[in-house]
């Protein structure tokens, strides 16, 4: 091999070695280091010690912000793969018809999320919105989703099941991979619809459903778009509001760039990921026991 | 029994499809209505008021907005495709020691969470003054990304390795190789990288909030929040120029999609079930 050939992987890897080190190792090093510090960009940073990451058990907002974050998560990730899980079995089984049906579905990922949360504030709205003109119908009196502070969780829940396409076309494209031949041995047993979705389908699939569960908690964790969209960055909207939309990832965004507190922040982003670790290792402990993956020997 | 059960999909899609529909229909119809009619959630926009779109055009700097939008999305779209391409290259065409190692480390960034290197990036563009300007927005796209190098790294390996071999008999060198052949034969996969990226690009507000300062500067998520903010609520309650504004910055993406569905449904499909 000519020393051209051994060269060139290296060359070839350069670019993401060099992104790693500028764009993850080095700032997640400095972020470290900036959590034991007060820093404001104005002075130099000072040492603090600890003092950040105590501050964070006293800080009554970060209890807030953390519990409403975890009651987002909670409340959306199984919603979400539930409602994914069923309408792509409805796509699966409707055949050719479902390509229009999975266009339809999709396109609500391609929405700008500022745009979306537009028009979920109209559509929420607890006098003219259009959502509680249909539980009107059903003689439901709807809640008043974007101001009240007990609904404006659950109504941000029911906004981000509009994108549940995103998760529905991977299930989609996972259960057309599951042999037929499957089915229709179950089927011969005599098997019902129900079990041969839960004896069938779920332990063909569960490898995707795992992974989809893992990365929407990590995206859950962190949500904040929406959410800042309609309840934050707006001084007269804000006067008065209470903290039941103060997601984690907003509090710590106001705190590093509304109160250039980046030293409290980058403690609080440190806690944020040990949480998503800690969370995202207890789901791959409970994998173990649920998840199949075809070709292994139990 | 198969024809019941499509029988019943169908009816269930349908369902599904006017509630997803739905909202669509309402933001479309709603920027069209004059504003006592907003809120009146009727299908048809009656009085038909088109003049909110010019009326948007004159209060905010839409087209400056647009062309912002159009240059950070296409930059950060052209600088994933190529590095990613590159970088992936790099792990599917050699064997080297620690590659194992390089790739799982690639793997594992995908799972950090994007919130713990929010603040020191941002110092590290503030530094090299840049963090008031469009830059952040795409460059740090020129260093590959981790899903994309996955992605394309998917690619390389199923190009059958007897046209690299013709290469080098005949003489091509590493670089030439990847460009003359690799490159070509990767179009499909790239297409994919550059649409998922210029969704992203397009779509992303949280970069846009930390980077840019002036209105000149907006893309068209950042130009909306203040319309938002200023028209919208705690504003001037001119909803109807806040729906035609969202109108404006979605109508793209949906011509993206329908243009290129089938690079996002196999961009999507690689993503989890390869795993």
């Amino acid at each position: 091999m000519s020393r051209t050939e051994r060269r060139a992987p290296w060359l070839f890897l350069s670019p993401w070695l060099l992104g790693f080190a500028a764009f993850t190792a080095g700032p997640m090093l400095v972020s470290l280091w900036l959590s034991f510090t007060r820093y404001d960009m104005l002075t130099p940073a000072e040492f603090v010690g600890t003092d950040n990451y105590r501050e964070l058990f006293t800080d009554p907002k970060v209890a807030t912000a953390l519990g409403n974050t975890l009651f987002f998560t909670v409340l959306h990730v199984p919603l979400q793969i539930v409602l994914a899980l069923v309408l792509a079995s409805l796509l699966r089984r409707a055949g050719r018809a479902g390509g229009v049906f999975r266009t339809l579905l999709y396109l609500p990922v391609m929405t700008p999320p500022v745009a979306l949360a537009a028009l979920f504030l109209l559509l929420l709205n607890g006098q003219t919105g259009a959502i509680n003109d249909v539980l009107g119908w059903f003689g439901f009196t709807g809640p008043n989703w974007t101001t009240d502070p007990a609904w404006i969780k659950p109504g941000l829940v029911l906004m981000s099941l509009w994108t549940v396409g995103s998760t529905a076309v991977i299930y989609l494209a996972a259960l057309t991979r599951v042999p037929p031949e499957l089915y229709e041995a179950a089927e011969l047993d005599g098997a019902s619809p129900w079990r041969r979705f839960r004896h069938v389908t779920l332990p063909m699939i569960s490898g995707t459903v795992y992974f989809t569960v893992i990365v929407n908690t990590i995206a859950s964790l962190q949500v904040f778009t929406e959410a800042y969209v309609m309840f934050y960055g707006n001084a007269q909207t804000e006067a008065g509001r209470d903290d039941s939309a103060l997601f984690y990832v907003i509090y710590l965004f106001q705190q590093a760039f509304g109160s250039l507190r980046m030293g409290y922040a980058s403690a609080m982003a440190w806690a944020l990921f040990l949480v998503i670790a800690l969370i995202t290792a207890l789901q791959v402990r409970a994998s173990r026991r649920l998840v199949h993956y075809e070709g292994e020997v139990r | 029994m198969r024809t019941r059960g499509r029988g019943f999909a169908l009816a269930g899609l349908v369902v599904a499809a006017v509630a997803f529909g739905y909202p669509f229909a309402w933001l479309v119809s709603a920027s069209l209505k004059d504003r006592a009619h907003v809120f009146d959630n009727a299908l048809l926009p009656v009085p038909f008021a088109p003049q909110n779109f010019v009326e948007v055009w004159r209060a905010v700097p839409l087209l400056t907005w647009i062309g912002n939008s159009v240059a950070v999305g296409v930059a950060a779209a052209v600088a994933a495709t190529l590095s990613s391409a590159v970088v992936a290259y790099g792990f599917a065409r050699y064997r080297f020691r620690g590659r194992g190692l390089l790739f799982g480390l690639v793997l594992a960034t995908m799972m950090l969470p994007g919130a713990v290197t929010m603040v020191p990036v941002y110092l590290e563009w503030h530094a090299v003054g840049l963090a008031t300007t469009q830059v952040p927005l795409w460059a740090q796209n020129l260093f590959g990304s981790a899903f994309y190098i996955f992605l394309l790294r998917q690619f390389f390996l199923g190009l059958p390795s007897e046209v690299f071999d013709a290469a080098r008999v005949d003489g091509a060198g590493p670089l030439r190789t990847f460009t003359a052949i690799a490159l070509p034969l990767a179009r499909p996969g790239m297409v994919v990288v550059f649409v998922f990226e210029l969704r992203s690009a397009w779509t992303d507000l949280i970069k846009p909030l930390i980077y840019l300062r002036e209105p000149q500067f907006y893309t068209l998520p950042r130009g909306l929040k203040t319309v938002l903010d200023r028209f919208g609520q705690g504003g001037e309650s001119q909803w109807e120029i806040v729906l035609a504004a969202s109108v404006v910055a979605t109508v793209p993406m949906i011509v993206l999609f329908l243009c290129a569905q089938r690079y996002f449904v196999r961009g999507l499909v690689t993503q989890h079930v390869e795993q």
